[in-house]
């Protein structure tokens, strides 16, 4: 099979896949739980995505994505909110300071955009830092940009601890997948480019990489910032999925959760991150809601089941996966509709697989 | 007299107490083959840290082609060590990273292989390239650059089949045998297109075989790259039949320098390093 041949698949299979979601918004009633599965499945495959190319493709381990997502959530809904509306939503605070609003093609941009400013000043000093360190302290930046943005004094631009709302959301569910489906087209060329070698390099030896001429500080930097970019704007989708947005929102939880996504799916796998992104978000949204509620049998109280507890579940999966299956779904192969083809005509599979298409999102 | 590719000057390296490399001085000419030797724990190792930019040397200075690229001149304690130009005056620290050295036209090897584990020959070749580009960030990302990457890889796919590594060509480094994984650290060192190779320890864990056809397999890099090759190594077989001068060190000091005939009948050579082996 021709590389043209393969792409010409890949686009027909985005197609109809765009088709039959249309199909099933025409069907199905817009409440029904698969549309918020597809709409939060698409926005955290974004997000994970983008956690992937930093802690998969380039091997920084970091824990900061909750933070950019809220920078890039609290840009969106700072730009957008309708300028008759503010007076009612920053009630607090005179209507806030911005008194304009901005298209949201452009206020998507432009929350991708303010992550990536706050990534380059918090990469000066945390980038410096290896592993572990990195984790700690681009987690201690989540955290701190949580409690800095609930400060009353930044009130009349944050709304304080009040829900920002009333901006442009979306009510169809191609919307996500479509800006997703840019986002990670980008992210996938964006890998298969020199830079993306040059990162996957990173990953495995930093010292050779850097006797071969890789500048580590300026790749690194490059990584976390469109990193953190892609983190903004999925932010940006999530608050317009959610309808409204608050800091407590973007805990570090929200991180694990897309740590754990990037995990099942496998480091280093964009079409795994996919996924398992989907498949997280059916379990935690839908099949395992069970496990928040009390339940009972006839009289019987069943044990455990109680709010909370999904989380318990969610952690001993987690440590399952870490011990036993590290390299989650896909490890660091690709899904493609030629590694498929292989697979059934039987030829060389495993580097073919490796070496893979696009990914399919 | 031909020009200095490479010149050493004062070198010190200190660790704390200790002197890894004292006062080293070395000149390697074009197209030369220069050997490093050494007793191990000598320095060797030290010195190619220094003139690759992986150590910043307490005292001393590096030119490469006439021109100064790394430089220490400290004040204090370590100042009576320095009799360069610029002796008893302070001057600028230059201490550029690997990868500005590498851009200059050095390139290294290691002696504990490193390549990309998880990347196959032809890719590790590739990633060496990225070096030389020309695209930025937005260019390379959609895929604007299609002639330089197309020259990218036929540069790297041309590297594989001069260093005979073609049938291994997608293959995980990883899983290369010995003598494949050597020469593909040697293919993408030569990737960055330098004119300076610092080989370190090249034949290390090589049987005889293996090593005599390096010698050959070095001797023919050399004049189909038009290659000035500083390495270290310590197959004495090796050593003496393709290098044109010979550096010893013991204990950080540089104890000889010359031909590999004056170097095997060098009593100090001979004390410190050779032992009986000369007499081969």
């Amino acid at each position: 099979m021709t590389k043209k041949k393969a792409a010409v698949i890949n686009v027909a299979l985005i197609a109809a896949l765009l088709i039959a979601l249309y199909i099933m918004e025409q069907i199905l009633p817009p409440t029904a739980m698969v549309f918020t599965v597809l709409k939060k499945g698409a926005i955290y495959a974004l997000v994970a995505v983008s956690m992937n190319l930093l802690n998969g493709f380039t091997g920084l381990f970091s824990l900061g994505q909750a933070g950019f997502m809220l920078l890039g959530a609290y840009t969106y809904g700072i730009l957008t909110i309708p300028v008759e509306q503010r007076e009612f939503v920053y009630q607090y605070f005179d209507g806030g300071i911005v008194k304009f609003t901005v298209p949201v093609v452009v206020a998507l941009i432009a929350a991708g955009a303010v992550a990536a400013v706050f990534a380059y000043l918090i990469g000066l000093p945390v980038l410096r830092l290896k592993s572990d360190y990195l984790a700690i302290a681009t987690l201690g930046f989540a955290e701190i940009i949580r409690a800095v943005f609930q400060w009353d004094k930044l009130g009349p631009l944050t709304n304080g601890s009040n829900l920002l709302r009333s901006y442009p959301t979306f009510q169809s569910v191609l919307y996500p997948f479509i800006v997703s489906g840019i986002c990670i087209a980008i992210i996938v060329m964006l890998i298969n480019s020199t830079y993306g070698r040059a990162f996957k390099a990173i990953r495995d030896d930093e010292v050779a990489a850097e006797a071969m001429g890789i500048n580590l500080a300026h790749h690194k930097r490059m990584a976390f910032i469109i990193s953190s970019f892609f983190a903004g704007v999925s932010g940006a989708l999530l608050a317009m999925y959610q309808t409204t947005i608050q800091a407590s929102m973007f805990k570090s939880a929200m991180t694990y959760e897309i740590l754990l996504i990037v995990v099942i799916g496998g480091i280093g796998s964009v079409t795994g991150s996919c996924i398992s992104s989907f498949l997280f978000i059916i379990f935690s949204e839908w099949i395992l809601r069970f496990l928040d509620n009390d339940t009972y049998i006839g009289s019987f109280h069943v044990p455990l089941l109680r709010s909370g507890f999904r989380k318990v579940v969610f952690s001993v999966i987690i440590m399952v996966i870490v011990l036993f299956f590290r390299k989650g779904i896909m490890g660091t192969r690709e899904f493609s509709v030629q590694g498929i083809c292989n697979f059934f005509t039987g030829k060389s599979r495993k580097k073919k697989a490796v070496k893979g298409g696009d990914s399919n999102d | 007299m031909t020009e200095n590719v490479l010149k050493v000057e004062n070198v010190t390296m200190q660790f704390g107490g200790v002197l890894a490399v004292d006062n080293m001085n070395i000149e390697v000419n074009k197209g030369e083959i220069i050997s490093l030797i050494g007793p191990n724990g000598a320095g060797k190792t030290t010195a190619f840290n220094v003139i690759t930019g992986v150590y910043a040397p307490t005292n001393g200075a590096v030119y490469f082609n006439g021109k100064k690229i790394i430089e220490n001149h400290p004040q204090g304690k370590m100042k009576k060590l320095y009799q360069g130009e610029n002796n008893g005056k302070y001057s600028s620290v230059l201490a550029p990273t690997p990868d500005k050295i590498t851009k200059l036209g050095i390139a290294r090897t290691f002696q504990n292989i490193r390549l990309f584990k998880s990347q196959t020959a032809f890719e590790n070749i590739l990633i060496a390239k990225h070096l030389r580009r020309t695209s930025n960030l937005f260019t390379a990302t959609f895929h604007l650059n299609g002639k330089e990457e197309a020259q990218m890889r036929e540069e790297a796919e041309e590297l594989l089949r001069i260093l005979g590594l073609e049938d291994v060509r997608d293959e995980l480094a990883t899983s290369l045998p010995y003598g494949k994984q050597r020469r593909l650290e040697i293919a993408r060192a030569l990737a960055t297109k330098p004119e300076l190779l610092l080989l370190d320890e090249p034949a290390a864990g090589m049987n005889p075989q293996e090593t005599d056809e390096l010698t050959a397999f070095i001797a023919r890099i050399r004049d189909e790259f038009g290659l000035t090759i500083f390495m270290i190594e310590h197959h004495m077989d090796l050593v003496m039949e393709i290098s044109d001068r010979i550096y010893v060190l013991d204990f950080g000091k540089p104890i000889a320098a010359g031909t590999p005939d004056e170097i095997q009948n060098n009593p100090r050579v001979i004390e410190a390093y050779l032992g009986g082996s000369v007499d081969e």
